[in-house]
């Protein structure tokens, strides 16, 4: 983008917000990602290393993995079948459901978790039925995978819509008109044309269902090995003066964090000018 | 009219996709806030006024809602100026910069809380600062409003990025040739177009803060009607075996962001609109 | 990159179906993984923060113990959070075979909402369940700058007391109570006039001025963590306030992991005993088929092995005549006085001072 003279700020203004911009975000986000790190390295690398080699974290890893493994496809086919339904098609209600599937990015994690409780608790309405076959789904995995799902619904759905509701339906059509099947279509023609936005998606779906701490929280049930997942592990740690195995594991979180917006540039390097927020506002003209 | 009508039917696959979809979201998220609501239920409408009316609630709101609100000003505040600077000029370290400000998204709630407190508390590095100064930043509701902050940047210039991008230089240079100063230009072209997702980063960034637990119980000092906020309510009456009071005040917080969201939605299509309309 | 097999692999339905199956028999894979299994045992021992430490050091004691008994190799899964969270979670359905919660009421909730155990259960072990004892001292910065020695010195200018939640903290309670006591003491002279029908003006009286004295410590608290642990981080770590209400074992670990060279325990003239109690979950070791077990491994806590890991804990052991006397030493006497005695019981305590509507959201209401 190349800027004209007419339309660029005197040079002291550019300096000045340039540098509210550092500073701002030093303050606010540069100094939590340090702090993180200054604390997991207080004790040397052999003290950081060997945070890793407790068998409650290394489970704690495992679960996360686990839960972020399931999370992810699943809601990675839900993003799918959601905006080729409300992009490809005109329909009453259609308001409502994009609505319904932004809420978990608003609903508070504590209720996100409480929801589930009231389902599958003991009192819950599934409880005495699960009980009496003797499944568990709230205090194990199962309900820790269910709430991870929930926070991490709108993340793909989120990113396909808007492109595909711009990208429109002449492609598609055109390779209908040449004889191709519906599920072809799809995935040569539809999924080529969303697979940076899909990559996006999943991106952020997988770092927000391995950092989720509120939700996983109310179900988990904090068996020491079971079903800690890692976000957990770290306050179980910090809770048992721990500081350094609790900012180590805390650490290979933000290491995740960094790992994924380092992915995500060379994913938005790769789609050049598409749009590929998540919270872009509405579709391009 | 946005989508043209009746071109879509040609392409399969709308009742497949769309009651997959459907049956998806009710089985993971309707179903279950639908149990949210009836437990609440049991209270009666008068108990479910009756509690969400307490002192100690209505305190609780003011000051989820109070800091939610500050928090989102300010993001809506600095993260215009940070999408400004990013999306406008280059400068050393730009990408990381940019890279950065998805971390509050990535990094687990319990994490930003603990490491946020460590920096702010009088014996961190900020907080040593601050404190000559008079200013309490932690267990104060100045710390819910730095932890707010921190959770609701991205979205603000998230939002904003893409809207800035897609400003046409021509129509400054239009408003320039006419003889308009940059400030005028600001105000009368750059503002009016980008306001719209402005808004809309600002409703989402509040409408997670309003719900925001992890991180604000660590730097919160917890005081009822002082530095209580309502998420944390909502765990004190469980702990008290109150489940019709906290799944209450879950559901004015439920409604709450519903609502915020309808609204963001609407202003998103407002904003489509406008663009569609500049284009 | 981890997430590109993910859509390698996408195949539409079939994925679509693979998952749902997934998420279904996931549910099944768990209660089988929970099923018990012959030649061993599994226990789930819910507690409260506090004994993380100490229950450690147990379960190894006492798997030990088990398998000489009975040839069967015992694992003890451990799940620690504050007391009241814990109850809700057995509420709930968390598996517990194992209650060791930090105040008999959040056992009686069990009893009461869940119908898990009878209401009786407090009968069931001796010493009322309760089978190492604790109580509340002050936690002072190093060298006692403020001269803090005893409830008093709490009220004075410029303290700031630090304390959790009594909402959501067990330990937090002891500390509201604890307070309490103190000041009907100081009003009274002898706690015994409690019970005489006689003196009721004056413990009328005195029950005012000890909730103007209580109302006056938690003026001057400036954070109210949720738990025991996050209070002490605050007040340790942070560096925040002049004096911690903290569990005396809390203490001694404190200055035994933060560094003695950091604070000091400072011990009150008067306190409360705080009885942590434990009991067995009658509907989920029946299922488990762990009610042996579970019984043993309570009962065991009152062995001489039980008692000195407690006092090593600092837990003061109920059973002081099974151990050595010189473990006893580290446990400063001062004046106890018993829940019963003072407030009638936790049922009575809990529903006058800490439900909704009760005296300490009154104290916060003004």
């Amino acid at each position: 983008m190349g800027l004209r003279p007419s339309t660029a700020e005197p040079r002291w203004v550019r300096l000045l917000l340039v540098s509210v911009t550092l500073l701002f975000l030093g303050a606010f986000l540069v100094t939590p990602l340090v702090a993180v790190f200054v604390e997991a390295f207080r004790k040397g690398l052999g003290a950081y290393l060997a945070s890793f080699a407790d068998p409650a974290v290394l489970s704690a890893i495992r679960l996360t993995l686990l839960a972020a493994g399931i999370a992810v496809p699943v809601n990675l086919v839900f993003g799918l079948a959601a905006a080729w339904a409300v992009a490809k098609f005109e329909f009453p209600g259609k308001s409502l459901l994009t609505t319904l599937i932004d809420l978990p990015l608003a609903v508070s994690p504590v209720v996100s978790g409480l929801i589930y409780v009231l389902v599958f608790g003991l009192h819950g309405w599934l409880g005495p039925w699960l009980q009496a076959h003797d499944l568990q789904v709230i205090f194990a995995v199962p309900g820790i995978v269910l709430a991870t799902v929930f926070v991490t619904v709108p993340f793909v759905a989120r990113e396909l819509i808007p492109l595909m509701q711009e990208q429109g339906t002449e492609d598609e059509e055109s390779a209908l008109t040449l004889g191709a099947s519906g599920w072809q279509t799809f995935r040569r023609v539809t999924l080529p044309n969303v697979r940076w936005a899909l990559l996006y998606g999943v991106i952020l779906c997988n770092a927000r269902a391995m950092g989720e701490f509120g939700a996983v929280s109310v179900v988990s049930g904090h068996i020491r090995g079971k079903t800690n997942t890692v976000p957990l592990q770290v306050e179980i740690l910090y809770n048992e003066y721990n500081f350094v195995a609790a900012f180590a594991v805390a650490s290979l979180l933000a290491m995740l964090a960094l790992v994924t917006l380092a992915a995500k540039t060379l994913v938005e390097w790769r789609v050049a000018a598409a749009p590929a927020s998540i919270f872009a506002a509405g579709e391009k003209p | 009219m946005r989508w043209p009508r009746r071109r879509h039917s040609v392409l399969p696959g709308f009742g497949l996709t769309l009651g997959f979809a459907v049956v998806y979201l009710s089985l993971v998220a309707l179903i279950p806030m639908a149990a949210l609501f009836l437990r609440s239920r049991g209270l009666g409408w008068g108990g479910f006024w009756e509690t969400v009316t307490t002192p100690r609630v209505l305190a609780a709101c003011r000051l989820s809602f109070g800091a939610a609100l500050i928090a989102a000003t300010i993001n809506a505040v600095f993260g215009f100026v940070v999408a400004w600077t990013l999306t406008r000029y280059r400068f050393f370290g730009r990408r990381l910069v940019d890279a950065l400000i998805d971390l509050p998204f990535a990094l687990p709630t319990a994490v930003s809380g603990i490491a946020l407190t460590t920096i702010y508390a009088p014996t961190g590095w900020l907080g040593r600062a601050l404190e000559p100064l008079g200013i309490k930043a932690v267990f104060s509701p100045l710390g819910v409003v730095i932890a707010l902050t921190f959770i609701g940047l991205p979205f603000v210039v998230r939002t904003l990025q893409p809207a800035l991008e897609d400003l046409e230089v021509e129509v400054e240079e239009a408003a320039a040739s006419l003889g308009a100063r940059r400030r005028q230009t600001f105000r009368r072209v750059i503002l009016p177009a980008v306001a719209p997702a402005l808004l809309t980063g600002f409703a989402l960034a509040f409408a997670r803060a309003l719900g925001e637990y992890g991180s604000v119980v660590f730097i919160s000092g917890n005081l009822p009607g002082k530095t209580e906020i309502a998420p944390l309510l909502i765990v004190t009456q469980l702990e008290q075996y109150d489940y019709e009071g906290a799944t209450a005040i879950a559901v004015l917080l439920l409604v709450v962001s519903f609502v915020m969201l309808l609204v963001i939605n609407a202003l998103q299509r407002w904003s489509g609109g406008r663009h569609a309309r500049g284009a | 990159m981890w997430y590109g097999h993910g859509m390698a692999n996408l195949r539409g339905n079939r994925l679509l179906a693979l998952v749902c199956g997934a998420v279904l028999s996931l549910a099944a894979v768990t209660s089988v993984l929970a099923a018990p299994k012959t030649g061993s045992a599994r226990l789930l021992n819910v507690s409260y923060d506090p004994t993380r430490e100490f229950y450690h050091a147990y379960n190894t004691a006492f798997a030990a113990h088990w398998k000489q008994q009975t040839g069967q190799d015992l694992s003890v899964d451990m799940s620690h959070g504050g007391s009241g969270k814990q109850a809700r979670g057995v509420i709930d359905g968390l598996q517990a075979d194992v209650v060791t919660l930090a105040l008999a009421y959040d056992i009686d909730a069990i009893a009461q909402h869940a119908r898990l155990l009878p209401p009786d259960w407090q009968q069931r072990l001796p010493y009322n369940s309760a089978p190492y004892t604790s109580t509340i001292v002050f936690l002072v910065r190093k060298g006692n700058p403020k001269g803090i020695r005893d409830w008093g010195d709490l009220v004075k200018p410029g303290v700031e007391v630090i304390t959790p939640n009594p909402k959501t903290s067990g330990g937090a309670r002891w500390n509201y109570l604890a307070a309490w006591a103190w000041a009907l003491k100081r009003e009274l002279g002898n706690l015994d006039r409690l019970q005489d029908p006689a003196q009721a003006a004056a413990v009328a009286a005195a029950q005012d001025k000890a909730r103007a004295f209580v109302a006056e410590i938690f003026k001057r608290v400036p954070v109210l963590d949720s738990g025991a642990r996050g209070a002490t981080n605050t007040f340790v770590q942070r560096g925040i306030g002049d004096v911690l209400l903290a569990w005396e074992n809390e203490a001694f670990l404190a200055v035994k992991e933060l560094g003695p060279d950091k604070v000091d325990i400072v011990v009150p003239s008067l306190s409360i005993v705080a009885e942590p109690t434990v009991a067995v979950v009658d509907a989920n070791v029946d299922r488990h088929g762990t009610r042996q077990v579970a019984q043993a491994y309570l009962e065991w806590l009152y062995s001489p092995t039980g008692q000195e890991l407690a006092a090593r804990h600092y837990y003061r052991p109920v059973r002081v005549d099974l151990i050595d006397p010189a473990l006893l030493q580290r446990f400063p006497a001062l004046e106890l006085v018993r829940i019963d005695e003072v407030f009638g019981g936790w049922v009575q305590a809990q529903k006058t001072h800490f439900d909704n509507g009760g005296v300490f959201d009154a104290i916060y209401a003004r």
